[in-house]
């Protein structure tokens, strides 16, 4: 499919770069450094921040998360997650319902210790009020969370509901984004991304208006993490 | 948008003048300066990250084409098209094509300043497209039908009941009795407003902080959620960038995110930052089912050729017009194009040409705060001088100014003529301003005397202080030796 040929104005730009950098487009050398670059991916500076112990790692990804309005709880196995969202649904007077994908991994929550939660699955739908997804990984120099698209954790239940459950396994919580992307390379392969991976590090917010920080501005207005030690 | 650099002179004297506007700019330097100055003193390594930065960029740049290249390959792998635009009106026509091939009605956006380059909204609003902007900023401005005053902070210019007013305005539908003084009553109402948009749209417009050439991917960074509700929800999503967004790794756009952010807003991170790599896939319950990336030149290959092509490391932080005195006194409007501040003041210059910008590299204090602060360490000062150098080869100034610029020139290559023109008029000046200390009018000088008095020289020149002070301190230091 070729909306409009744009053919002419593709050799047009690339010639340009090339008489303004003083190149051919033949010139081995650099193909061969750009290639390698691509294919080693080399990590630059790693701060020290994200080089500590993996105790220390999960603290931080805690303290900087609710440093940034998040709130974090930890759970020691997969099937308490259910207590802690009914805890927290109750507390912030929320609708016991929420809407998942097909996570396998969400599918060890023992809900049969809240069973008055609607559970709906698939893609966020306008009416919702809460999403539940899993993180690929967690990454502890920013409080920042990996989420990756498909049908196992459907993107638009980061952003559509006013509530966002995540539940991040503690064994996937790494120091730098590096450590992230080794993880994507490891599940995907080299050179492969998944169609989306959102990196969230709060709930939704805005400073558009005199500079006052406002949450919930069009995404969720509520960040909950919920880390799981047993994994 | 039609540029309206040349009057910068009369724009800013009308910025001034504007009680409104100084009222909001007065909240400009505390917030974004000492969030920025709090978020490098918590990264050891920031000032590290930004020579990497520099460098990752500096290579990128050396092989723009390549990666680009491989950009556009791994993009049509995943599935996605990506479309060259040679200029504006290129880009502006493919964008329509799709939107008209897809049959929208409905065209939703994420902040985009490539879009604003370009003008796309006049464009897509021309053949009845509706066009909504979902940044909260940007909704703003398009509701005043205005541009954007500062890069991240489109709507930095205007106070709260500004805003108050443009929504009672607009959201008609809406009760006249709602209360609606506070800004979380005013995100409330947009995010309200915007719900309906997002779920009505066809396509979804965004842009791009980087290209990453090893996978093929686009990605935003936003703190609202609205990019990726307006990619999300669409059918078409439509990436709008420059050429020089492209980095080679997901190695590199992490090293340069870590000094993003913190530059911008101060924040360690944006709350999301996002990546996109083609339609979605066989499975996949949402996501767009097309994807698609318009890169546009507009100049910047030839850019790259020139002795301007630093500026091309710029990753639209906006911490140069942050610390700017002249920012901070005129605001983004003055400037009378996209780019504001001291990289419009470069940028402008070499994107439509010096002679409609010419007063923006003039523009400036040359106070350095700008590169200080810079994540790229991009030498904006130094830019700005050549593009006066530029401008006055060209014989653009008036004639009063190249007079007075030569006669100086002429001077200051003369030591002897220099210090004897300085040591007659520093005692002849100290003698008629020394009952008042300061003089509140100076021939030559009105411009500045007009506003303020231009202090009363001591007496000796500083050149003379300074032998005077080397003499007593090497007398000082023979003295020290003979005991």
């Amino acid at each position: 499919m070729t909306v409009r040929a744009t053919s002419s104005s593709r050799e047009r730009i690339l010639g340009r770069i090339r008489s303004s950098i003083g190149v051919s487009a033949d010139e081995a050398d650099r193909r061969v450094r750009s290639q390698k670059r691509l294919y080693d991916h080399d990590a630059h500076i790693i701060p020290s921040r994200s080089q500590k112990s993996h105790l220390e790692l999960v603290h931080q990804f805690e303290d900087i998360l609710i440093g940034q309005a998040a709130t974090v709880r930890r759970v020691s196995e997969m099937t308490d997650v259910s207590n802690v969202i009914a805890a927290y649904l109750r507390e912030h007077n929320l609708p016991a319902r929420l809407r998942q994908g097909l996570d396998p991994r969400l599918e060890e929550i023992n809900w049969s210790a809240a069973p008055h939660i609607d559970r709906l699955t698939g893609p966020a739908h306008p009416d919702d009020t809460a999403g539940l997804s899993h993180a690929f990984a967690g990454v502890s120099e920013t409080g920042t969370l990996v989420m990756v698209s498909g049908p196992a954790n459907p993107t638009t239940l980061n952003f559509l509901p006013e509530t966002h459950i995540v539940v991040v396994s503690q064994s996937e919580i790494v120091g730098p984004y590096e450590g992230a992307w080794t993880r994507v390379r490891e599940v995907f392969g080299e050179r492969t991304m998944p169609r989306t991976i959102n990196m969230i590090s709060g709930p939704s917010r805005t400073a558009d208006i005199e500079q006052t920080l406002i949450m919930g501005a069009h995404g969720p207005k509520r960040l909950l993490v919920i880390i799981n030690q047993n994994s | 948008m039609k540029p309206n650099s040349h009057n910068f002179k009369l724009n800013a004297r009308h910025a001034l003048d504007d009680k409104q506007l100084q009222r909001a700019l007065a909240k400009v330097p505390g917030g974004f300066v000492s969030k920025r100055a709090d978020a490098r003193a918590a990264l050891p390594e920031f000032d590290a990250l930004r020579d990497k930065a520099r460098d990752i960029k500096n290579h990128t740049l050396e092989h723009l084409d390549l990666y680009l290249e491989e950009f556009e390959r791994k993009v049509t792998e995943a599935g996605g098209i990506v479309h060259w635009a040679s200029d504006a009106a290129e880009a502006r026509a493919i964008i329509l094509d799709i939107c008209v091939m897809v049959d929208a009605r409905v065209v939703t956006k994420g902040k985009s300043m490539i879009s604003e380059e370009i003008a796309l909204n006049d464009h897509l609003e021309a053949a009845d497209l509706k066009v909504v902007e979902t940044d909260l900023g940007e909704y703003i401005i398009q509701l005043r039908g205005e541009t954007p005053s500062h890069i991240i902070a489109p709507a930095v210019h205007l106070n709260k009941d500004q805003v108050e007013e443009d929504f009672r305005r607009v959201h008609t539908n809406l009760s006249p009795d709602r209360q609606l003084q506070e800004p979380e009553q005013l995100v409330g109402e947009a995010r309200e407003m915007l719900r309906e948009q997002f779920i009505a749209t066809d396509v979804g417009i965004t842009g791009a902080n980087f290209l990453i050439a090893e996978t093929g991917t686009s990605v935003i960074v936003t703190n609202e959620g609205n990019g990726d509700l307006t990619q999300n929800l669409a059918k078409t999503h439509i990436v709008i960038a420059s050429i020089e967004k492209a980095v080679p790794t997901l190695e590199d756009a992490a090293a340069i995110l870590r000094v993003l952010a913190r530059s911008a807003t101060g924040q360690e991170f944006s709350t999301y930052t996002t990546f996109s790599t083609g339609p979605r896939r066989p499975g996949d319950p949402d996501g767009p089912e097309a994807y698609h990336v318009v890169l546009l030149d507009n100049g910047r290959a030839e850019l790259l050729g020139t002795e301007f092509k630093e500026v091309l490391r710029c990753i639209r932080c906006g911490a140069c017009m942050n610390h700017c005195p002249v920012y901070h006194s005129v605001g983004g409007h003055a400037y009378g194009w996209v780019y504001p501040g001291p990289i419009g003041s470069v940028l402008t210059p070499s994107l439509i040409g010096v002679d409609e910008a010419g007063p923006l590299p003039n523009a400036s204090t040359f106070c350095g705060r700008c590169e200080d602060v810079c994540p790229m360490r991009i030498p904006l000062p130094k830019l700005m001088r050549r593009w006066r150098a530029r401008e006055f080869d060209k014989g653009n100034p008036p004639a009063k100014q190249r007079f007075a610029l030569k006669a100086w020139a002429f001077a200051a290559r003369r030591p002897w003529l220099y210090r004897m023109g300085a040591g007659l008029a520093m005692p002849l000046m100290a003698w008629r301003g020394r009952s008042a200390g300061r003089f509140s009018s100076l021939p030559f000088v009105d411009g500045w005397t007009a506003h303020r008095d231009f202090p009363a020289p001591q007496g000796r020149t500083f050149q003379q202080k300074w032998r005077a002070e080397k003499r007593k301190r090497s007398r000082v230091s023979q003295g020290r030796g003979k005991s």
